[in-house]
């Protein structure tokens, strides 16, 4: 656990020194997702319809744009190499950053969902079921990105190459997630289809951190 | 490029040998009939030496001939190369070493005393006062507060440098340590080098700086790799 606090600290308070990192994810996620009314069509009926796949897509979106930076800039300063020739576990400082990266990016995007689903026309009653999917769903959406990020970390232009290699990993949390909100939108039980992001997770949270950290040693060792 | 199949060739930082002795003892590091290959090119082939306490070891030779890819293959964070390495310390090499790329490692958006106590915390050294200390002794006594983005290129690789002052590692593997600072940064840092060294530790550098008539140099260039150890000793 060395080293996981302090780097948790320290990219909390870099993420208050360029506030616009974690501002325009969400800004992002809000101006998507109104723009389907306007696009489509206001009718209540189709926005219900529509909702939990355009909340869905909009928060993947949002989550994996943010991710390119993730490990950038540290390896263009150099701080990347500090950080694999430390002393410390990768596994803990991967964990620490992406979890400072959900709190700062990921967590606003689920405490906005619900505003944005009373605009899609939902009924407040799934509005539960929205927030606790994303709240599953978010940290899955982030991890499984950041292993893109550490792979394509050397490259200048990788972003393009980013979505390629992470949107498809993507599909079974985005099916799960928008799942669980049509599934309450139809008065059926949610918990299993919650069950299964969670179990996603848990996958995420203790694999993931292992291939991003060997992402980042391949990126960095040749 | 290496086949990856090849067991010498593919060695990342974990293999890197490790052992238990006395730091006291000659070798701290050898190195075996190293060489290394990157687009098609031999950087350097057949590099044989033994660095050991006390020692200070310049890497040299002209612009692209390999310098930074060897001590980032001594630093554990390349693994492609063919030959032997043997690190021969008290703990893993990762908690005996201070590396210092030839990018600064720090932060343009933190301050220097951020930055730092960042990378101490990871090497459990954190000590806000030695840290206070580490930059008054590399002249920022003031500036610790002021984010890095509003530092000169200089004072920026001397934030990075005062990471020397700070204690606890006894192997410096540093990346063109004397770029960009000024004539009395270079007296400090060249002093500061000396009295490591002096006090058993060992200093691997790259640069076309040589310290001192006995500094040992590898001098790398055209695919080769020489050791010059001709006056080391001489003036000891």
């Amino acid at each position: 656990m060395k080293g996981f606090s302090a780097t948790l600290r320290r990219e909390v308070l870099l993420a208050m020194r360029s506030p616009a990192e974690v501002i325009n994810p969400l800004f992002f996620f809000v101006v998507v997702v109104s723009l389907f009314p306007l696009a489509v069509s206001p009718a209540p009926e189709l926005l219900r319809e529509m909702a939990p796949g355009v909340i869905w897509v909009a928060a993947l979106l949002a989550v994996m744009l943010s991710l390119d930076g993730l490990f950038r800039t540290d390896e263009e300063t150099g701080v990347l190499d500090q950080l694999l020739v430390a002393p410390v576990e990768l596994y803990f400082t991967v964990l620490a950053k992406i979890l400072a990266h959900w709190l700062l990016v990921g967590l606003p995007l689920v405490l906005v969902a619900p505003v944005l689903g009373y605009m899609l026309q939902l009924p407040v009653s799934v509005l539960g079921t929205l927030m606790s999917g994303l709240l599953l769903g978010t940290p899955s959406l982030m991890v499984i990105g950041a292993i893109g990020a550490s792979l394509t970390v050397g490259l200048r232009r990788g972003s393009m190459l980013l979505a390629l290699l992470v949107l498809p990993l993507y599909i079974p949390v985005l099916v799960f997630g928008a799942g669980s909100l049509g599934r309450a939108l139809e008065a059926l039980p949610v918990n299993p289809v919650l069950a299964v992001l969670g179990a996603v997770l848990a996958l995420a949270l203790s694999l993931g951190p292992f291939a991003i950290a060997l992402g980042l040693r391949i990126s960095t060792g040749d | 490029m290496n086949d990856p199949n090849d067991r010498h060739g593919n060695a990342p930082l974990s293999q890197v040998e490790l052992s238990q002795v006395d730091l006291s003892q000659v070798g701290l590091l050898q190195v075996d009939a190293l060489g290394c290959e990157r687009d098609d090119r031999t950087l350097f082939a057949g590099l044989s030496f033994t660095a050991g306490a006390g020692d200070i070891w310049q890497v040299a030779g002209p612009n692209g001939a390999g310098k930074t890819t060897l001590l980032r293959i001594l630093a554990g964070l390349f693994g492609f190369y063919d030959g032997r390495l043997r690190w021969q310390l008290p703990a893993t090499l990762r908690e005996s070493m201070l590396y210092l790329g030839h990018r600064a490692g720090l932060r343009e958006e933190l301050t220097p005393l951020e930055n730092l106590s960042w990378l101490s915390a990871l090497h459990g050294q954190k000590q806000d006062a030695a840290l206070m200390a580490a930059l008054s002794a590399v002249g920022l006594g003031g500036f610790e507060d002021l984010p890095v983005a509003h530092l000169s290129a200089g004072q920026k690789r001397r934030v990075a440098l005062a990471r020397l002052w700070l204690p606890g590692k006894p192997v410096w593997i540093l990346d063109e340590p004397f770029t960009a600072i000024d004539a009395d940064g270079v007296a400090l840092v060249e002093a500061q080098l000396r009295s490591h060294a002096a006090a058993g530790g060992l200093v691997i550098y790259t640069s076309h700086h040589q310290l001192a008539a006995d500094t040992r140099q590898i001098l790398l260039g055209q695919g080769e790799a020489r050791i010059n150890t001709a006056h080391a000793g001489a003036a000891a």
